[in-house]
């Protein structure tokens, strides 16, 4: 209360006015800049170098560093040449390797994605659902992953699902297996690596639209006469959709150009787009196509996003 | 506890006797433990068929725990619950022949105001052409036909609240849980829409369940009021009753506005009492017996539209104080007044402002009061 008197509003014409101006000045500076930073840093951090690697997308590799030709040249009487190789687009979308490698991404990410809702679902429903001295807890063992690096926990993995590894020690030990299996480096461990890690970008958002959910909805939809299950497909989860979404996206598009689970836990006939960029980059040194396959993926993704978002404003509105 | 004929004949009426002829729903003995907090307790309760059945209570007496009990979304600690005779305690909510309609209303924001309405009868399995009847007929009996294609965020409160009564009463349930149904409607609309609602519970013969804390509400709606306090049930009588002959201090002071003063019975004969009132410096003469041992610490109470208030001796000889008008509030359709008597307690009168020129007392005026022999509850709860 005596805050809003003191404020400027309430104050005496005059000087301490100008005084009200210039503090409304430098609000507006104020807000432009919180606004503005997060702005002016995607801006820096993505699109600078997104734009970077469109450059090198419509060049042609050379013996040289970097190793690819100069969009621009300066020929010798000052005219200036630009050179732009749409070829290596062409290239990729024509390349049977790229196609299988591309298909082969978005059945895995798919599947993982779909595995990942499978098994988050339940989770976040259950943190969601859990009295509110335990929801910290388990909240916080979900993101307890996070505290050691990536890279560490997919290597703890290659240990686990090893030859001599506890998982086949386990097999053995109940009498499921007469030998240990191979479980590292085919499709399975690569599965097993992707829906282990991103399985908490999938129940984050999920506990958040579930934990948002009102229960007397639920209360009224049994009132009417549903059965949980029903409840749960008319009610609950056409409630939780957004989430869903969410969650999807979030885990789909790393996964699809994920590099470090198959090649790390994946077999040599392990395709995946990710990989075959690094062979590209690192083995073949040919920057352009690596940077046409990594331009045509975005262009890709971001097409799937937009239909997504477009089909869930449809719903939305009808 | 009051034997005045009143009281007396509606206790000996056959519909409220434990044979129950009409008993629709009986509630045995209920008790509702959270933990080692009791929120209802021991309560019995018989409502009968197409009655409409106020619950009435101050904040956190219960209400809603009864209720919810009744729709089977809590399960009693104790006791049993029945309806239409048959044994409900354990049937899961999805299956009682009961619909509730939230206080939040609770309507389904992603579907629209048809398919809301529709959604209990889809769960029965009722035919699509048959859904769409029921569906239109439930809009126009709450005067919603146009809007059965809205989504609930397009309507306004009282809207909602017609499309949840609607979805309530689509399934035709026999009994109707309504928990504060008009708490989010301003007086008015709140006005208008509870002659409403005893209009369609009228015209369908479904039995009302309607919890409240507002007891002029209550009055209106319910054909029977059912007074709580603390998770248990004080008084189950008419409005008239639950008015003109509460049983404890608690309902007397609860309904309306009264005096009440502690007192000691000094005659007791079975055709009337006399109770010494140490407050008003008097003893009152009351002209029914009442059922209380002579040494019963008991109360009286008196309503303030009953006391007669005038600036001249009243003629008549038992049930007459004198005092100053310490306050007066002019409210148009009556007047209140504030008495200070000589013991320094205080007596609200009311009296209605039946002329327009009236020789209205004033401050500090000196006053009698006097009420008929008939108008003192005495209590002994
Ligand atoms: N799930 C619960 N867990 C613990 N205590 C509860 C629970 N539900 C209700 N209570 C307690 O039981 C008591 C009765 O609650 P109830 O909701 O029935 O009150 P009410 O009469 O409906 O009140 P109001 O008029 O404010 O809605 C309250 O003290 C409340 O705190
Ligand atoms: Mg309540």
């Amino acid at each position: 209360m005596s805050a809003t008197a003191r404020g400027p509003r309430a104050a005496a014409p005059g000087a301490p006015l100008r005084g009200a101006l210039a503090t409304g000045a430098r609000l507006g500076l104020a807000r432009r800049l919180v606004i503005g930073l997060p702005y002016f840093w995607l801006l820096l951090f993505f699109l600078v170098p997104f734009l970077i690697v469109l450059k090198i997308s419509l060049s042609t590799t050379a013996l040289r560093l970097p190793p690819y030709e100069p969009l621009v040249t300066w020929a010798a009487d000052g005219v200036m040449q630009v050179k732009l190789h749409w070829s290596n687009f062409g290239f990729v979308l024509g390349d049977e390797l790229y196609r299988t490698a591309l298909l082969n991404s978005i059945e895995i990410a798919g599947v993982s994605t779909l595995i990942c809702l499978l098994i988050g679902y339940p989770m976040a429903y259950g943190i969601a659902r859990a009295p509110s001295a335990w929801r910290n807890v388990l909240f916080l063992l979900v993101a307890l992953p996070f505290f050691t690096s990536f890279l560490l926990r997919v290597y703890a993995w290659i240990g686990l699902l090893g030859r001599n590894g506890p998982v086949n020690d386990l097999l053995l030990a109940l009498g499921l297996v007469d030998q240990p299996l191979q479980l590292l480096q085919t499709d399975f461990a690569v599965y097993v690596g992707m829906v282990y890690s991103y399985l908490p970008f999938m129940v984050l958002p999920l506990y958040a639209a579930i934990e948002k959910l009102d229960l007397t909805l639920l209360e009224a939809a049994a009132d009417l006469g549903a059965r949980p299950v029903k409840t749960f497909f008319t009610v609950t989860l056409p409630l939780t959709k957004e989430g869903i979404f969410a969650g999807c996206l979030l885990v789909f598009i790393p996964a699809v150009g994920e590099f470090v689970i198959p090649a790390l836990l994946g077999g040599p006939d392990t395709l995946m787009i990710g990989r075959v960029v690094w062979d590209e980059f690192f083995s073949n040194r040919d920057w352009p196509i690596a940077s046409a396959i990594a331009i045509l993926m975005l262009v890709l993704l971001l097409g799937f996003v937009v239909l997504l978002q477009r089909l869930q404003s449809r719903e939305g509105r009808a | 506890m009051t034997t005045d004929s009143g009281a007396a004949s509606r206790d000996s009426r056959p519909a409220s006797t434990e044979a129950g002829r009409d008993t629709y729903v009986r509630i045995d003995r209920v008790t509702k433990k959270f933990g080692a907090f009791t929120a209802v307790r021991q309560v019995s309760l018989d409502i009968r068929r197409g009655e409409i059945f106020c619950l009435l209570g101050g904040s956190g007496c219960g209400k809603t725990t009864l209720l919810r009990m009744l729709a089977g979304f809590e399960q009693p600690t104790e006791g049993r619950l029945y309806i239409d005779g048959v044994d409900v305690t354990d049937v899961p909510p999805y299956e009682r022949p009961v619909n509730m309609m939230f206080q939040s209303y609770a309507l389904f924001p992603h579907m629209s105001v048809f398919e809301n309405v529709a959604f209990g009868l889809k769960q029965d399995r009722v035919p699509k052409a048959e859904i769409r009847d029921r569906v239109a007929e439930m809009l126009a009996l709450v005067q919603l036909q146009d809007y059965g294609a809205r989504k609930p965020h397009q309507l306004s409160g009282g809207q909602r609240q017609r499309v949840a009564l609607a979805r309530a009463l689509a399934k035709r349930p026999k009994l109707l849980l309504l928990d504060e149904p008009l708490g989010a409607l301003d007086k008015k609309l709140r006005e208008r829409t509870q002659f409403e609602l005893v209009g369609i519970q009228e015209k369908l013969g479904v039995t009302f369940v309607i919890v409240t804390h507002d007891q002029e509400e209550a009055m209106v709606l319910g054909t029977r009021i059912g007074v709580m306090h603390a998770g248990e049930i004080l008084q189950v009588g008419t409005p008239t009753d639950i008015y003109e002959y509460p049983t404890s201090r608690y309902v007397a002071d609860f309904i309306g506005s009264v005096n009440l003063y502690e007192g000691r019975i000094v005659e007791d004969e079975p055709d009337h009492v006399r109770i010494e009132v140490p407050d008003m410096a008097t003893t009152v003469y009351v002209d029914h017996g009442i059922a209380a041992p002579p040494t019963a610490e008991v109360a009286v109470a008196i309503r303030p539209e009953k006391i007669h208030i005038t600036p001249y001796k009243p003629l008549e000889a038992e049930n007459v104080v004198r005092g100053t008008i310490q306050e007066i509030a002019y409210l148009g359709d009556n007047s209140r007044y504030v008495v200070r008597l000589d013991t320094g307690k205080v007596v609200r009168v009311t009296r209605p402002n039946v002329y327009r020129h009236d020789e209205r007392l004033a401050w500090d005026d000196s006053v009698w009061m006097h009420w008929h022999p008939s108008s003192i509850v005495v209590v002994t709860r």
